[in-house]
């Protein structure tokens, strides 16, 4: 009895409830976050900016979803694409294979993918040359380490976490002759970008050895890292977002990556009709990777070491000096 | 009266019980959601719509419980031997990683001999990551908690040591090996249904569903019809009895946990052959431990496990639907919910006996009045 009850319920909210939730909206925008979470003051928390930017700037809404597992990115992308999405921003290089996937199936609607690169008539990638904005940082590093040693904790071990790490240790290499780098990274698989306690613990073993600047691209764990410049005394540098008012006077700056421009940008071409599919780098001479100043590490960077910076900036841009990226290259992706 | 009173019926105890339950955690899932300024009735209605609304939701929703029916069928088969096997998902992992290997190895040549190998293989990597912990336990008394466990570990990190070295996908950046060769994956369900002549949406569904089912039968026919299920219960209920009876049971335990690894090891037909078609260094997602709260709901009976299993797809996927539409409630909340099930169906069965043997003692007084 109870049981038929319970299918009759079922089949009530079957019938009664039928899918409706077209909006009267004409461009509807989705962004996809990757592991990690929508407020991880980083990565993601970028891309949110840049819609929330687009949104402001349009007074369109746009939706988003923060899936908890890898295999929900297929999911999320299939549903989406499905109740007719105009655009949908994935961030992440763990979207690479589902982007393909979803992107064939439904070669009528928009994708743009940030971090990864897929060649579909439907498909915007968008890649950063890390290793610009993290050859400046460190210089920054280079210039302000009393001890002589810096370090660098990655999240997931994969290439483009190593992307950063060269480009930084070029920076302060440019800087000075006789630096000592400790490098750890926090796993090989995406849980290590969630892994804040590992993270901290990594940082001060590093500081305990001596290192007092650590430069983390790690995501969510690198606020570990940041905690763990606070407890030590000692200095951090953040990642993607500005990071500088975490611990302000212990972060030494932040190493920019443009997602918020990326995601604003991708959203205001497709509703402006602009948008199209290919790859696009942003490093440093179109803005997409920079260093954070701000009023919380103003104290910690001289007038000096400003000048000397903005020298190699120019340098980069006029393409004087060539960031090489882990292969060698420097061709963003 | 009292003593027959006290006992329910059969089928108000399979049936009404864990009714009961799942409506006390819903209640107090949606006085959670009412908390946070959200309309409860639209997100019940958002998870019956999303599980059951439209034709891809409930192939969601199959798909997952497939995955749920593979791990608690695997913790029952266990556990009617007297055993706790919580590792069940290392043992899918391992099922995964045998698939794979078999549809690498015979995938370009010829794909249907690949897919029956990899089924195959996903059984017997499953059961043969659970053979060491069993062997311990039977001639070591080392116990299955302690032992299966850590074999979860050890299998997790062999899976990332495989996937970002000899198996990565070449250029890749994730911890996922490369696709699989084109025919090596097992048939979805709307392309079944269109050999048969009806038309269903695309969804990750696929005939690992009927498997799944393939293998409850299996496990009841085992544990009920056969002299080595029997034997397996005498073991689980008391192995001194059993052992007394002329019942071997190291080998008892040994068999009864291989089987088990092997029905958690053939969870990746689904996620992996059925949906995927390339490894993934995770896909196990936890799907091993919900198997043992779908086994305990399931009350440890073949078609009480489906039944759960359907119960925990319906959360998933109805899950994932309130928190694709409803933004202040996140994919944690979902968690939250899905725990409470838990705890009222799988961990608190009894909560409701008494008051519902008072009712139908009363209903039964009545009636005889």
């Amino acid at each position: 009895m109870k049981f038929s009850f319970f299918r009759m319920l079922a089949f009530a909210a079957l019938v009664i409830l039928p899918a409706s939730f077209a909006s009267a909206q004409n461009f509807r925008p989705v962004l996809l976050y990757d592991i990690g979470g929508k407020f991880d003051k980083s990565f993601n928390e970028a891309a949110f900016r840049g819609a929330e930017q687009f949104a402001r700037e349009t007074g369109i809404e746009f939706r988003d979803f923060e899936p908890n597992s890898e295999t929900q990115y297929e999911q999320a992308l299939k549903r989406f694409a499905r109740r007719r999405a105009d655009l949908i921003v994935a961030v992440g290089v763990g979207y690479s294979v589902a982007v393909r996937n979803v992107a064939e199936q439904f070669p009528n609607v928009k994708f743009t993918v940030i971090d990864a690169v897929i060649d579909l008539p439907n498909v915007q990638s968008v890649t950063f040359k890390e290793n610009e904005g993290s050859f400046l940082v460190g210089m920054i590093a280079g210039l302000a380490s009393e001890s002589g040693k810096i370090g660098f904790i990655g999240g997931m071990d994969i290439p483009l976490i190593r992307r950063f790490q060269v480009g930084y240790e070029q920076g302060a290499n440019y800087v000075r002759g006789d630096l000592e780098f400790i490098e750890n990274y926090v796993g090989t698989t995406p849980s290590a970008w969630n892994d804040p306690i590992k993270a901290a613990e990594m940082a001060k073993s590093q500081y305990a050895r001596g290192v007092d600047i650590i430069f983390s691209a790690a995501g969510p764990s690198g606020l570990g890292v940041i905690n763990a410049a606070k407890d030590n005394g000692a200095l951090a540098i953040g990642v993607d977002s500005n990071q500088n008012h975490v611990q302000p006077g212990f972060v030494l700056t932040s190493m920019l990556k443009r997602v918020d421009l990326a995601v604003q940008q991708a959203m205001l071409s497709a509703h402006g009709g602009t948008w199209a599919p290919g790859h696009q780098v942003l490093g440093l001479p179109e803005g997409g990777v920079d260093y954070a100043m701000d009023e919380h590490n103003a104290a910690l960077i001289s007038e000096e070491m400003r000048t000397q910076i903005e020298a190699a900036r120019a340098k980069i841009v006029s393409g004087e000096i060539v960031v090489a990226d882990v292969d060698g290259g420097n061709d963003g992706h | 009266m009292s003593a027959s009173a006290k006992k329910l019926p059969g089928a108000v105890e399979a049936i009404a019980m864990p009714f009961l339950n799942t409506l006390i955690a819903f209640l107090l899932s949606g006085l959670l959601i009412w908390a946070l300024g959200e309309d409860p009735f639209y997100a019940l209605s958002l998870l019956f719509d999303g599980a059951f609304g439209y034709q891809e939701g409930i192939g969601y929703t199959f798909y997952y419980a497939t995955n749920f029916i593979f791990t608690g069928l695997a913790v029952s088969v266990a556990y009617h031997a007297g055993h706790f096997n919580i590792g069940g998902e290392g043992q899918a992992m391992l099922g995964g990683l045998g698939l794979t290997l078999a549809v690498f190895w015979l995938g370009d040549t010829a794909p249907v001999l690949s897919v029956i190998i990899a089924i195959l293989g996903a059984a017997l990597f499953g059961g043969a990551w659970a053979f060491i912990p069993a062997w311990l336990q039977a001639t070591r008394g080392s116990h299955i908690v302690i032992t299966t466990i850590m074999f979860n570990f050890i299998a997790s990190a062999l899976l990332a040591y495989l996937l970002v070295g000899p198996l990565q996908r070449p250029g890749g950046q994730m911890p996922e090996s490369s696709d699989f060769p084109e025919g090596a994956g097992l048939m979805k369900f709307d392309e079944l249904m269109s050999v048969l002549g009806f038309s269903f949406e695309q969804s990750p569904l696929n005939v690992s569903f009927l498997i799944a089912l393939l293998m409850a039968l299996a496990v009841w026919f085992l544990l009920t019809r056969t002299r080595f299920g029997y034997e397996m219960r005498v073991a689980g209920k008391n192995q001194n009895a059993a052992a007394f009876a002329g019942v071997s049971v190291p080998r008892v335990t040994i068999i009864a946990l291989m089987m088990s690894g092997a029905l958690a090891g053939m969870m990746g037909l689904n996620e992996l052959l059925g949906e995927q078609l390339r490894l993934i260094g995770n896909f196990t997602l936890g799907y091993g431990f919900v198997g043992i709260a779908v086994a305990f709901m399931g009350r440890n009976h073949p078609l009480g496990i489906v039944l759960a299993a359907i119960l925990f797809g319906v959360l998933y996927q109805g899950g994932a639907e309130i928190a694709f539409e409803i933004t202040t409630i996140s994919s944690d909340m979902i968690v939250v919910v899905q725990g409470l099930v838990i705890i009222f169906a799988g961990a608190m069965p009894h909560l409701m006996r008494k008051p519902v043997t008072a009712a139908y003692a009363r209903l039964i007084g009545k009636g005889a009045a």
